[in-house]
């Protein structure tokens, strides 16, 4: 008989020899691009941890939450956006306002939640998407924040003295600290009571109900710490492209983000990142061939869906 | 001689025009097994969904352990002691049969809201739900996966996801619904084995089961309990005999 304990769908680990294999190539990734040449490259995988980031945190409601938020955009942006109006202000300093925006994220993500949660299914995506569609044509029309045209960083944030953001290298690192961090308290997180909860109403609603769970509060606190983390991928990565604009918030990033969930894997752990990094990487690569690379891609995620409809990484979970 | 641990008074539930439970007055004493019977449509399942909280009534009052309950979400009655199993198996169905139990013992232990220390490491909580899978029967099935289970221990499961909460009060619909003889036979004796250490109330079609469980038989017609009474007493009773002969379906 299978040891109920070592074999639970439950429990996601971090298989530790190849975390840390992957882990210590990220870190050795710039000298080793700069060896060959390709520097250029790092703000690329830059980007890649960060939206591995804010997948990994959609992932966590909808891969283990089954809760199809089509709206996780807005936390992005609220991240971003808080980052860069604080920074308007003269606020540059890192330990304000990345704290600011981070709670800016988790407190919207509470509104939003604490509505949207009492719908299911259907309406709970439709809910979700009106829901950052507001906040994408609030920003639009604020004009004190750029309006249309978005807000520029005046500067990076500022961390310390020793530490320039500017610096590709040093920011690739931070971001790499980060997202390491943020991924390894995902992964404890679901392993831990609050991640096994989760997965049970992702499981079976009403028998959670019926043994004593208060649902929606849960929810709302998964829904609360996924809007959190995603509005550090919005910190990181309005620090790296220096610039905010609504069309972060749009729909068109939310359906991204799902895209690159469903990419790597709903419900898996390392979904979110792989997703993220097939992804870039395929816009890379494909947008230096033809300008239509969204055509391939489109293909790409057809044959995903058709041949590994529970993402790339269920290829390596063969039952 | 026992307290009554469950009183419901005059519940009303409505559906459009037609009023599933109408009136329901029924008293559980604690520790018994009390039975609820009646013709089908009679409101049986209407009333339990009532009594777990999972429907609101229009109309009425339900008393659990001296305290009003009408108001309390599922999840408060739960912890109150009140528990209940399903008609059609409700189950975690892809999960192993200890994580089944494992959850139900942590809705109980409270503290979900703990992000750090891995789940498996509170031994104790999987010894209980352990414990409790011995006890209906599924200690050979720890590892199987719900989905993977035979119909009648998935019905052996759903009694035990509602006992992992430790209840005062079990409520369960029909239990044996759709099992065979052998099957029946082993859960009828699982019930038994609860007798006395808890309050059984059973909604249940197969009289022979009603008549070998129950203390006490409440009979339903209509969405009313028209008789209460000992197993003899229900039997003999011309209102339940003329309900089940089928001339009084109204």
């Amino acid at each position: 008989m299978a040891d109920p304990v070592s074999s639970s769908p439950l429990d996601h680990r971090l298989r530790k020899v190849p975390a840390l294999v992957l882990l210590a190539a990220l870190v050795a990734l710039p000298w080793g691009l700069q060896a060959a040449g390709h520097e250029f490259y790092l703000a690329l995988a830059t980007r890649i941890l960060i939206f591995g980031l804010a997948a990994t945190s959609l992932n966590l409601v909808l891969g283990f939450g089954g809760l199809v938020s089509f709206g996780h955009a807005a936390f992005v942006g609220a991240g971003a956006y808080t980052v860069a109006v604080l920074m308007q202000d003269g606020i540059a300093s890192a330990w304000i306002a990345w704290p600011a925006a981070v709670g800016v994220s988790a407190l919207l993500a509470a509104a939003i939640g604490a509505i949207s949660l009492r719908t299911r299914g259907v309406y709970f995506i439709m809910i979700t998407l009106a829901f950052a569609q507001m906040l994408y044509y609030v920003m639009t029309s604020l004009k004190a924040y750029g309006g249309e045209d978005g807000l520029s960083l005046v500067s990076k944030s500022f961390v310390a003295e020793a530490v320039d953001l500017g610096d590709e290298r040093s920011f690739y690192l931070l971001t790499l600290a980060v997202c390491a961090f943020a991924f390894l308290f995902v992964q404890r997180l679901l392993n831990a009571r609050f991640g096994h909860t989760l997965q049970g109403l992702r499981e079976n609603e009403t028998r959670m109900a019926a043994i004593g769970f208060p649902v929606f509060r849960y929810r709302l606190a998964a829904f609360v710490l996924a809007g959190a983390l995603a509005g550090v991928a919005g910190v990181l990565l309005v620090n790296q492209s220096g610039f905010v604009s609504p069309s972060l918030l749009d729909w068109h990033q939310s359906g991204l983000l799902l895209m690159m969930v469903i990419l790597g894997g709903v419900g898996h752990l390392y979904g979110g990142l792989a997703g993220a990094a097939i992804f870039l990487l395929l816009e890379e690569l494909l947008s230096g061939y033809t300008t239509h690379w969204k055509f391939v891609l489109g293909l790409v995620l057809l044959a995903v869906v058709l041949l590994a409809p529970n993402g790339v990484m269920s290829f390596r979970r063969r039952k | 001689m026992n307290a009554t641990i469950l009183h419901v008074d005059g519940l009303v539930k409505r559906f459009g025009g037609l009023a599933a439970t109408d009136g329901a007055t029924l008293d559980v004493r604690a520790g018994e097994v009390h039975a609820l019977i009646g013709p089908n449509g009679a409101g049986k399942t209407t009333l339990i969904h009532q009594i777990a909280g999972s429907l609101a009534p229009d109309a009425g009052r339900i008393v659990f352990d001296g305290a009003d309950v009408t108001a309390l979400p599922m999840a408060k009655r739960v912890h109150a002691g009140l528990a209940r199993s399903y008609q059609i198996t409700n189950v975690f169905g892809r999960l192993p049969v200890l994580d089944n139990l494992a959850l139900a013992v942590q809705a109980r232990s409270g503290g979900s809201l703990r992000f750090w220390r891995p789940a498996r490491s509170e031994r104790a909580r999987y010894d209980e739900a352990a414990a409790v899978a011995e006890r209906v029967g599924l200690a050979e099935k720890l590892g199987r996966l719900a989905n993977e289970l035979s119909h009648g221990e998935q019905r052996q499961l759903e009694v035990g996801l509602a006992l992992a909460t430790n209840p005062k009060l079990l409520l369960l619909d029909e239990p044996m619904a759709g099992m065979g003889p052998d099957e029946t036979a082993r859960l009828l004796a699982l019930l038994q084995s609860l007798r006395g250490g808890l309050t059984l109330v059973l909604v249940e079609h197969d009289m022979d089961v009603v008549f070998q469980l129950a203390d006490r038989i409440s009979t339903l017609v209509s969405g009313r309990v028209i008789a209460c009474g000992t197993p003899d007493e229900i039997r003999a009773h011309p209102d339940v005999r003329r309900a089940y002969l089928g001339d009084e379906i109204a």
